[in-house]
């Protein structure tokens, strides 16, 4: 499916159906997240069960430490 | 106002001669000087903000040169902290305002020395340790503060205003494991800007108290991949949050809860910080260092030790930066070794 992440579409694999999935496959397992899939904050513990369907527009922010 | 040096700045209506004046008033506490600290300290010096207070733990080295936009290479050269130049070139900028440096790693006792008077605290740190510092004192002494943090092209940003938005804690939850705080992907200049415009921006607006005009959302963009993101996390405020919720407790305000060393990010670097506050009496450290097998240089801020294929660099306010490790045990025994707790 086809997702608009952070402002640009971007073609996910089928293995990708869920924001934890999604966040496995960015890499960002291991970072400090801010997500939200249209307009709405998808918080921590609802990661795994919250789907993702084609054309969702997701915002996935990383805390980053460097100053 | 005799050289007519704001007048850009109040011929824009949202800061004019009323904003300009309360920006005269106005009082802000930078804790970095780094990329970000040199970067909107040298806005709010040109902007006219009254006073301005600078602290940073280190000092000028050549990797810092192609970002950190108030240092020379002399200052490199000769290891000059942060603070002291930043202060010196700032002063140069604007002589109208008060600009003071402090050399120093901000821990409990410094946050709750400098916070006193802050209209605003600017976050350039490049730790999360720091921020959640930052955030409890916010909280507790009623100060807002705006983060900032970027790496590689990517940046964000988020303003915290005590009893209006969540705090930094509950965004974040719990402090991310080190090894992301270190810069090892790098960092491009424009990147450090994007942020500091918007900290900068959002500083105005508070500063001359267009509370209504703050932009509210957690902004994140990546320079290089062409992506932004601007969210709106109000409901991430948590009730139960030791910082800012119902019965906070400032966790990061508790002493016991500090390190009391710490890895300098992407620096293979650990800096060790004595249990107490002192002055150090840096010339006769320095006479007793001289008589080791080892390199002794020394400028009035700080001693640079080299002995043994290591390197330490002292500074008068008791700490040490123990180069070449990221061992805590390593640095701690060869504190112990040539200067002893």
């Amino acid at each position: 499916m086809t997702l608009t992440i952070n402002g640009n579409a971007m073609d996910v694999p089928e293995t990708v159906s869920s924001v934890s999935d999604l966040i496995t496959h960015l890499e960002l397992g291991s970072k400090r997240l801010v997500v939200e899939v249209n307009q709405e904050i998808i918080d921590k513990s609802m990661h795994a069960e919250q789907q993702l369907t084609n054309g969702d527009r997701v915002e996935i922010v990383h805390f980053v430490g460097g100053g | 106002m005799s050289h007519n040096r704001y007048s850009r700045q109040t011929l824009f209506s949202p800061i004019g001669e009323t904003g300009q004046e309360k920006l005269k008033q106005s009082h802000v506490l930078i804790v970095g000087a780094g990329a970000l600290g040199t970067s909107i300290s040298e806005i709010l010096a040109r902007a006219g903000v009254g006073k301005l207070s600078i602290v940073d733990r280190d000092y000028v080295e050549w990797s810092n040169l192609q970002r950190q936009q108030l240092y020379t290479e002399e200052d490199a050269q000769n290891r000059i902290p942060k603070a002291v130049s930043a202060e010196r070139r700032l002063k140069q900028v604007n002589s109208e305002i008060t600009i003071q440096g402090h050399v120093a790693d901000v821990s409990v006792e410094e946050i709750e020395r400098y916070i006193t008077g802050v209209d605003l605290i600017i976050d350039a740190t490049d730790n999360f340790e720091t921020r959640m510092l930052l955030n409890d004192a916010s909280q507790k002494y009623n100060v807002p503060w705006i983060y900032g943090g970027c790496t590689g092209s990517h940046g964000l940003t988020f303003t915290v205003i005590p009893e209006k938005t969540p705090c930094f804690a509950c965004l974040l939850g719990a402090i991310p494991m080190s090894g992301e705080t270190c810069d090892t992907v790098g960092i491009i200049s424009p990147a450090v800007q994007m942020v500091t415009a918007h900290q900068a921006t959002e500083a105005f607006k508070i500063l001359v108290g267009d509370y209504d005009g703050l932009r509210n959302t957690l902004l994140f963009f990546d320079l290089w991949k062409n992506e932004q993101a601007s969210i709106k996390v109000a409901s991430m405020q948590k009730k139960e949050c030791p910082s800012c919720g119902d019965s906070p407790s400032y966790p990061y305000l508790n002493k016991e809860n500090q390190t009391r060393t710490a890895i300098l990010c992407g620096r293979d670097t650990v800096q060790i910080r004595p249990p107490h506050m002192f002055e150090r009496d840096l010339s006769t450290l320095k006479q007793k260092l001289q008589r080791l097998d080892g390199k002794v240089e020394a400028n009035p801020f700080l001693i640079n030790l080299s002995i043994d294929n290591q390197r330490m660099v002292i500074f008068k306010d008791g700490r040490v930066l123990v180069h070449g490790t990221k061992d805590i045990t390593t640095a701690k025994s060869l504190y112990n070794r040539y200067i002893g707790g």
